[in-house]
């Protein structure tokens, strides 16, 4: 990039994660969502985490 | 010979919306992802290898300007579904103003920083208080004031309202981002793509279009998960959200 690397990649980086992140935070809120609305996925995935953090 | 017409106010209903924004979405990613991939390879193997006078570092212009104008059209969207729900009372209106703020404001941010980024090699400064820049700074404040406003009142259909005022407001700002290049003196450059005349290499002007295909697309994508997101947790008790898949 004829020295000039730091500036055009990082432009590309940032966009990326931005726009990378913005999925995800989607993702999560999907989950999130689906979670409220069916409370037994919730309750299990709490016990599942309970019993991993008994066993560790 | 009678035509069938697509009843367009039926889509106005979140309970028809949704299912239709759902099956949307794949329509808009896939080609975005493939724009992504299309433009980055014609901006950075087939464009000149370097600029006359910006040297290699004018490849930003290929997530720049796709994004400052993003930026822009996605402030004016905003406001007018903003517009059209509290003027028409119409919950999806409001609902899509909310779910295109934080795409608008990523973009707007993605074209602050990567202006930046291309202000210190080309000018010698980060930044400057320039007309432009700050204009496009209000627009990011736009966007942060909107999605602000919304989050803190707990009445939603008020919420919708207070928000609308504040885009409808704020949509003054996008002409004077566009123009203050004209209107006052101006570190930054001028228009590059006008109605009349493209100031770029056919390759450059290629691959910046391709990418402000693509992240057209991407928005339009990313503001159809997000729509359906706000309703499922707008109308969870509505019936017929029980029927529809996630």
């Amino acid at each position: 990039m004829g020295g000039f690397g730091f500036y055009v990649w990082g432009s590309y980086g940032i966009s990326f994660v931005l726009l990378a992140g913005e999925v995800l935070m989607l993702w999560k809120r999907k989950r999130n969502i689906a979670r409220r609305a069916n409370p037994e996925i919730a309750s299990s995935e709490t016990q599942l985490n309970t019993s991993l953090q008994g066993i560790q | 010979m009678s035509k069938q017409r697509i009843n367009w106010y039926k889509y106005a209903a979140p309970a028809n919306f949704y299912p239709l924004a759902g099956k949307l979405i794949p329509l808009f990613a896939v080609p975005a992802a493939i724009l992504f991939i299309w433009g980055m390879y014609v901006g950075f193997f087939v464009a000149p290898p370097t600029d006359a006078q910006q040297h290699e570092y004018y490849r930003i212009i290929y997530i720049h300007v796709p994004a400052a104008w993003m930026g822009m059209f996605l402030y004016v969207l905003m406001a007018l579904y903003a517009g059209i729900g509290w003027a028409f009372n119409a919950r999806l209106g409001s609902m899509m103003a909310q779910a295109i703020a934080p795409t608008g404001a990523i973009f707007t941010f993605i074209s602050l920083v990567t202006g930046s980024l291309w202000g210190r090699p080309a000018w010698g400064v980060w930044w400057v208080w320039d007309a432009r820049l700050t204009s496009t700074l209000i627009l990011m404040f736009l966007y942060i004031g909107f999605i602000s406003l919304q989050s803190s009142i707990d009445d939603v259909r008020r919420a919708d309202r207070a928000g609308a005022v504040l885009a409808v407001v704020g949509v003054i700002n996008v002409p004077i981002i566009y123009f203050s290049v004209q209107w006052w003196n101006s570190l930054h450059q001028g228009a590059t793509i006008t109605s009349n005349s493209f100031k770029m290499a056919p390759s450059m002007r290629s691959a910046m279009l391709i990418m402000v295909g693509a992240c057209w697309l991407y928005s339009i994508a990313v503001v159809l998960v997000r729509v359906r997101h706000i309703i499922r947790e707008r109308e969870q008790e509505a019936p017929w959200l029980a029927e529809s898949p996630a």
